[in-house]
């Protein structure tokens, strides 16, 4: 026993930690969604050409050391447009995420702690948005809105709305019962207060991983909505509008559309892997 | 004498299955009734004049007179109340209306491009869950290596977005190789790549969720029992851990139709396809609200009819839900 001091175990548990840390997925992932969040806050430090800069006789140089991404049909150079799309791409994803989140947690404590009728009117309105796919919801709230930026964001999060506030809603349902929630109210705080710090903190844990997730997953959604033509409106330099703009030309110039496509796999790929990392250490600190 | 009744166990589940059946479609009515008023009243908020719209758009100049003769002849002059009850009656009717772009009734474009949307969800299912067969009942509980390649396999499909992968086949195999055409819908060749397109990224979906659950099965004390009964490693895999695994992946095919309805949308307007998918695309674009309203109702109906049977299949696949949900 006289030998187990923190100096013999001590190294041990270095390496254990040290060991449970460096996993290339998931460093890789980070360390793409970090150069991706550099990239968005100042993009003139990797790409050094204008995003919007025409140069006809460059048109359609296939990728090279001049143009690592080629360029497009106007001679705009692809890499500076994928790296200064990235402010767009990720804005949108994000704020999308957020705007489906905020709705998701009005409704789901609407319906978690309102009663009983309230929890069926709110059913109610998350089946009727259910019977909807997204893209189908979002198309038709971009048919009553118009398109644009603004549009393409809340049509992208009332698209993602009815899935996390069904999962908010369950959170709220399984928290409310708990006894410090119980001991809160004992001690006589005001509703106001339990809700905001007790009841959303716990109920959220779980969701931070699906949020992780959902930018990804917004991302692709808004690109697909930009990819329509319902986006951006071109030349912006965002990623589902430069697919959009390249799709006519897959024929022969098959950079226009493979690059910033890539860079939206990367992205999904990323918030996935993680997320999932985030999830592991989570129920691992939990349990 | 106390009276005994017999009850069959087969029946009295298959009664069970059809009451269920019986509320979840009565549900199902109802929602689609709140879709179709949502839809209503919300397109008639839409900026634009649908009259302009059904005459060709601002650049149509139309006279006044047409102007006037359009909007009696589509009711666009009275009431919205009575719009919405005239709506609501012809919809009892199986009458979705006119679409103002194509001057045919809604109810007939709705025929004419369903087949061909069908078609390419149900084959891409199909294949999906054919991808998901493979790779999990070959790869699964088979040694580190082989599992983290096949996990890193689905990770990476399941992130892949249709429509770039749709533009990435069509470059390959339509302009590259020329094995399939680019674009149209006519025979099994026009199909293959728009098919492929969608059901990579769901197969990537479906198969965590299956290897995952399939590799907790192989540990079950059954699948041990069936082992030590000289049972083949394949017959175990398909005979006996299948149906078990296969329960996850089901719950996930509603969420999985809804992901292809939206999918089909992009890819049919990459491969110039034919369907319900660019048919409301080009609705939306044109402003044309009958169409719009009527597909998106149709849509909605299919998927809530699909999520009713998923439920009910789901039940008669694994009877242990009956008592918990029933």
């Amino acid at each position: 026993m006289s030998e187990l001091t923190f100096d013999t175990v001590l190294p041990a548990v270095r390496v254990q930690r040290t060991a449970s840390r460096v996993r290339p997925g998931p460093l890789l992932a980070v360390t793409f969604l970090a150069f991706l969040i550099i990239a968005a806050l100042v993009p003139q430090l990797f790409a050094h050409s204008d995003p919007l800069a025409i140069v006809p006789h460059d048109a359609f140089h296939p990728p090279g050391w001049a143009h690592w991404f080629g360029t497009d049909q106007s001679g705009r150079d692809i890499f500076s447009r994928v790296i200064y799309g990235t402010r767009q791409s990720l804005f949108i994803g994000l704020a999308a995420t957020a705007l489906a989140m905020g709705i998701a947690i009005v409704l789901g404590l609407l319906g978690g702690l309102g009663g009983a009728y309230l929890d069926r009117g709110v059913g109610w309105l998350l089946e009727i948005l259910f019977a909807f796919p997204s893209l189908v919801l979002a198309l038709l709230f971009v048919a009553i809105f118009g398109s644009g930026v603004g549009p393409l964001i809340v049509a992208t999060g009332l698209g993602g709305a009815p899935g996390y506030a069904r999962m908010v809603r369950g959170q709220v349902l399984a928290v409310r019962n708990a006894g410090y929630i119980e001991a809160a109210v004992a001690l006589g705080h005001p509703t106001r207060r339990i809700i905001l710090r007790q009841l959303l903190p716990n109920a959220m844990r779980p969701l931070i991983v699906t949020l992780t997730m959902g930018v990804g997953q917004a991302i692709v959604w808004a690109s697909a909505l930009s990819f329509l033509g319902l986006g951006a409106p071109p030349p912006a330099p965002e990623w589902g509008t430069m697919l959009s703009m390249g799709r006519d030309f897959v024929a022969n110039a098959w950079w226009l559309t493979f690059f910033p496509g890539l860079f939206i796999v990367l992205t999904t790929l990323s918030t996935t892997v993680a997320g999932r990392y985030l999830q592991q250490r989570l129920e691992g600190r939990l349990s | 004498m106390s009276a005994i009744t017999y009850s069959n166990p087969r029946h009295e589940r298959l009664t069970r299955l059809a009451r269920r059946a019986a509320w979840r479609l009565a549900g199902g009515v109802l929602v689609l009734w709140a879709v179709a008023t949502l839809t209503f009243f919300a397109l008639h908020l839409m900026p634009g004049d649908p009259v302009l719209a059904i005459l060709g758009g601002a650049s149509g100049n139309p006279t006044a007179e047409t102007i006037a003769e359009a909007t009696r002849e589509f009711g666009l002059d009275k009431p919205l109340a009575v719009q919405y009850a005239l709506y609501l009656g012809r919809l009892l009717q199986g009458d979705l209306g006119m679409s103002y772009s194509q001057h045919l009734p809604v109810t007939r474009v709705l025929a004419e491009q369903s087949w061909a949307t069908l078609q390419l969800t149900f084959s891409a299912l199909a294949l999906a869950w054919l991808l998901v067969l493979a790779l999990t009942v070959l790869t699964a509980g088979r040694g580190r290596w082989v599992s983290s390649l096949a996990s890193l396999a689905e990770t990476l499909a399941a992130a892949l977005p249709h429509f770039w992968l749709g533009i990435l086949l069509l470059a390959v195999f339509a302009f590259g190789l020329r094995w399939f055409p680019p674009a149209g819908s006519d025979g099994w060749r026009t199909l293959v790549l728009p098919a492929v397109a969608l059901a990579i990224p769901l197969a990537g979906f479906i198969a965590q969720v299956t290897r995952e659950s399939l590799e907790l099965t192989l540990e079950q004390p059954f699948v041990l029992t069936a082992r030590t009964r000289g049972l083949s490693d394949t017959a175990v895999r398909f005979k006996h851990a299948l149906r078990h695994a296969v329960l996850p992946g089901i719950s996930l095919s509603g969420w999985a139709i809804g992901a292809l309805i939206s999918g089909a949308v992009v890819i049919e307007v990459i491969f110039s396809r034919k369907g319900l998918g660019r048919q409301l695309y080009q609705a939306v674009q044109a402003q044309d609200l009958p169409l719009t309203i009527g597909i998106s109702l149709a849509v909605a109906a299919v998927y809530v009819l699909a999520n009713i049977v998923i439920d009910l299949l789901y039940l008669w696949i694994d009877p242990r839900q009956q008592g918990k949900t029933a």
